[in-house]
């Protein structure tokens, strides 16, 4: 009899692996940065201020959802006079558009560790759907999730004008994330 | 190696000093040029030029000193006074240390900054340093103090060569200009 009940308060101490749900993104331990190419030469930047929110149960994908907040003012382009420049009406403008959006439409399991994440990009105005790949990890209390996927800046009229030609800065941007989530 | 005294620098020795001048000329101009400009595509454009520029007077400067090392450059004039000698030593040695110093300082510089030097846009040259802001800045001003002190040994040089051509009246200008050796062969 004492053993039973000592097996049934563990039992509701042990939680269930299916019910482990990340949803405290860490923004200081995680990042987005971004690499493009200036005349044929890879250049890295990132944004040193995002926020997000995240329900994402490894178990249940299907009810998976994401949303993240880039701030586009706080890009790191590596040079004070490039942050200034993309900060700027031709580039993100981000007095008008402070922010880009991303908001999830579905999570797709692939198998192994492995997600296909559907949604929407919104920057300076422009939507555009996105399927991003990305792999989870548990790592004791966090879940780490990792990816890359690229967009083109004039989709999103990122870069007018004098910019508008590929040839000193290209089309494609490499976007690259490391989000790490506590479950609750 | 003959141990001869010559008269003459070598052909290509002048072409090698023509060359490597009017390129110097050409990085240092730009260098001052663009630096100031307002950021634009045409800013990134000349940064690009300037570096593979720098790339091509470094590579230039191999041959060069390969060329100097196996060519004994003609004496200077026995009438040259002793402290004259070692100012005119000291003076091309210190050109050519700048000339291998400073676009050592542009290629650490761009690492540094996290804008790698690729040649032509084609044969990357590796990044001996990781991205660091404060670095970055710090080859910065090394690169620019280098470059103040180039012109000022370079005035020193050319003032030196147009002093031997005015002043003492010797070969010393006129034998490094183009026509000069076959003037002089017997």
């Amino acid at each position: 009899m004492k053993r039973i009940t000592l097996a049934l308060a563990f039992a509701t101490l042990i939680p269930t692996v299916h019910a482990v749900e990340y949803t405290q993104v860490q923004a200081d331990k995680s990042a987005v940065n971004f690499t493009y190419k200036q005349m044929g030469v890879a250049v890295d930047g990132k944004f040193r201020k995002f926020s997000s929110s995240l329900n994402f149960d490894p178990a249940k994908p299907a009810n998976a959802k994401a949303s993240f907040d880039v701030d586009l003012a706080s890009v790191d382009t590596g040079a004070a006079e490039g942050d200034d420049e993309v900060a700027g009406k031709a580039w993100f403008n981000t007095k008008a558009f402070p922010a880009a959006r991303f908001v999830s439409a579905s999570i797709k399991a692939l198998g192994g560790n492995r997600y296909e994440v559907a949604g929407k990009l919104t920057i300076k105005g422009h939507t555009q759907d996105l399927v991003i790949p990305a792999t989870f990890a548990a790592q004791g209390n966090s879940g780490v999730f990792d990816g890359s996927f690229t967009i083109r800046r004039a989709d999103f009229t990122i870069g007018e004008g004098s910019w508008a030609k590929f040839d000193i800065v290209a089309n494609d941007v490499l976007i690259k994330f490391h989000i790490i989530a506590a479950s609750k | 190696m003959k141990a001869t005294v010559t008269t003459h620098y070598t052909a290509t020795a002048k072409l090698l000093h023509w060359l490597m001048a009017a390129l110097l000329f050409g990085l240092l101009a730009l260098g001052f040029y663009m630096h100031d400009l307002p950021l634009s595509p045409d800013k990134l454009k000349l940064f690009s030029w300037h570096k593979w520029a720098g790339v091509s007077a470094f590579l230039l400067l191999g041959v060069r000193l390969l060329w100097r090392l196996t060519h004994r450059p003609p004496a200077l004039p026995e009438a040259m006074p002793k402290v004259m000698r070692f100012a005119a030593h000291a003076g091309h040695l210190m050109l050519y240390l700048l000339m291998i110093a400073i676009p050592l300082s542009g290629w650490l510089m761009s690492s540094a900054k996290g804008f790698q030097t690729v040649y032509f846009g084609i044969l990357p040259i590796p990044d001996l340093l990781d991205k660091n802001k404060e670095l970055g800045d710090l080859l910065a001003l090394v690169h620019k103090s280098l470059n103040l002190l180039f012109i000022t040994v370079l005035a020193g040089h050319i003032g030196a060569a147009l002093k031997h051509h005015f002043i003492d009246k010797d070969d010393i200008l006129t034998r490094m200009a183009p026509r000069h050796s076959k003037e002089n062969r017997a």
